[in-house]
């Protein structure tokens, strides 16, 4: 039996990356998958690809109208609302020494206001629907600090602890909505590509970084969708607010 | 005088705290300055006889940091201690109701405020001079234990704790690797009895609004804010020289079990 049969998933960042591959595995899984992303034309021609069960609609995940406009157009096209994936996000390497507030205002606009925004905009229409789950992709660096990415530190850690609020906030409520964070390791997807080339203790880039798992490799984003869509569908019904790792052992 | 019973372990060296003209900022500059540190209080209005030099400063403004800091090296040569402490609860929001607004406005005083305390901290603990040679000085960010579980406040205030807690550690991480002799550590109190209840005591009373927050603690009671100063003046101290990138609660274990009710509620 198909796993997210009939439910309806609006998915930031959906046309490249961990998000894309949600979309695919959910379209696979009998639902229908919204991709919202700031490539038009990737979107689109991945939502072409997936068929009817797919749609693409622009958003800037920083702009609450925006926001508004692809939860509509979910409801629109579909008929409800039943699944969030905040998947939208930037990896940006700065340490303290070197960050502007500039750009710890751009990361964390992006990645914590962002995955706020996406929350506030779904709830009122997945609660509408009859209930349904959020998923935010905080990341390792939510869990575990890391020198060289200080601002992206600062922002998953704002969405690990945002999720917990929005999930009690929602059983309070009776709104019948969980809310979870998934915790990637380094994921082979667009986001870490410029780092793959670079050279870090003399490796490159790709081994230094497969070097840190104890798995031995990247992730791949089919893993980390594997996770969301048990989270999206109803098997996990009995979790919320909780922290998912998904990270080839990095923080055992 | 207090500060004459108290050791000197801290002379000679010289500490901001922002927000320091109230609640664990004021008891925390009181206990530095107690124990031999010359203590910047760092607040946008000044207390009545509050302890060491007064500076009038915004953590939000980049600007308002590095003249702080300009003029704290040009009269005192040197910086050993940051208390990020300066906060703000942002009104009591949940997912629902709070504005992009209420949302930056939070960030701009709890996260980004901790972030450029912490860079400006950083350049200053790493000027040196004949007392000092090498970069050293401990950072101690105010969290909450609001960035460790989701019941214990409003969103955007939750979000910026939880920044908090990462941004520590990330600091922490590359100061060690720097090779620079600074610590850097987040503290998460549970209910301390401070300004930031000021509403809460507003509409239910004081002593009323301290009994309900107390009971939410399985210790029985809401923390004074002294006794988070001792945290402070602890991980602000060379006692604590082996702690860096650590999340030292002080709750009345409300973090150790499990939770009945919310320490808030919604709405």
């Amino acid at each position: 039996m198909p796993r997210v049969e009939g439910k309806v998933v609006l998915v930031s960042g959906g046309a490249s990356g961990i998000g894309a591959a949600t979309a695919r595995l959910v379209v696979q899984e009998g639902g229908k998958a919204v991709l919202a992303d700031r490539d038009e034309a990737k979107g689109r021609a991945l939502a072409a690809e997936l068929g009817g069960a797919a749609q693409f609609v622009a958003l800037d995940v920083t702009d609450e109208m925006a926001w508004q406009k692809a939860v509509a157009a979910s409801v629109d096209r579909f008929g409800g609302l039943h699944g969030l994936l905040n998947a939208a996000g930037v990896g940006v390497r700065n340490s303290i020494e070197d960050c502007t507030l500039e750009e710890y205002r751009r990361v964390n606009d992006i990645n914590a206001l962002g995955t706020f925004l996406g929350c506030k905009a779904a709830i009122p229409a997945i609660k509408q629907s009859g209930g349904g789950s959020i998923v935010n992709i905080s990341s390792v660096l939510g869990l575990r600090g890391a020198s060289y990415a200080m601002a992206y530190c600062a922002s998953k850690g704002a969405v690990r602890t945002l999720t917990k609020n929005v999930a009690l906030y929602c059983a309070q409520m009776k709104y019948d909505i969980r809310c979870n964070s998934v915790h990637p390791g380094y994921i082979d997807t667009p986001m870490i590509a410029p780092r793959l080339d670079q050279t870090i203790d003399n490796m490159s880039g790709r081994q230094w970084l497969e070097e840190l798992h104890p798995l031995g490799r990247l992730g791949r984003p089919e893993e980390v969708a594997n996770m969301i869509l048990f989270l999206l569908s109803d098997e996990s019904s009995f979790s919320t607010g909780s922290e998912f790792v998904c990270d080839g052992g990095l923080t055992a | 005088m207090v500060a004459a019973n108290m050791s000197g372990e801290l002379s000679g060296r010289v500490a901001i705290v922002t927000g320091g003209a109230s609640g664990i900022g004021a008891a925390t500059a009181a206990l530095l300055a107690g124990h031999g540190a010359r203590v910047v209080v760092a607040d946008l209005q000044e207390a009545k006889d509050g302890p060491g030099r007064f500076a009038h400063h915004d953590v939000a403004s980049e600007e308002s940091w590095k003249s702080l800091l300009a003029d704290l090296l040009a009269n005192e040569g040197r910086l050993d201690i940051v208390v990020n402490n300066a906060g703000i609860t942002g009104g009591m929001g949940n997912p629902e109701t709070t504005t992009v607004e209420a949302w930056q406005r939070v960030q701009a005083i709890n996260s980004e405020g901790v972030f450029l305390g912490c860079k400006y901290a950083i350049q200053g603990m790493k000027k040196t001079g004949p007392d000092k040679p090498s970069a050293k000085g401990s950072i101690v960010n105010i969290s909450s234990i609001a960035g460790l579980i989701g019941a214990a406040g409003p969103t955007a205030y939750s979000a910026s704790k939880g920044a908090v807690r990462l941004l520590s550690k990330s600091v922490a991480l590359y100061c060690a690797e720097q090779k620079y002799d600074i610590r850097c550590n987040s503290v998460h109190p549970g209910g301390v009895d401070t300004p930031i209840f000021n509403p809460l005591w507003q509409a239910v009373g004081r002593e009323q609004g301290k009994a309900f927050l107390g009971s939410r603690h399985p210790i029985g009671r809401m923390a004074e804010p002294a006794e988070l100063g001792e945290v402070v003046l602890w991980l602000a101290s060379d006692r604590s020289s082996f702690v860096s990138g650590a999340e030292i609660v002080a709750d009345g274990a409300i973090t150790s079990g499990l939770q009945r009710r919310p320490l808030l509620a919604a709405r």
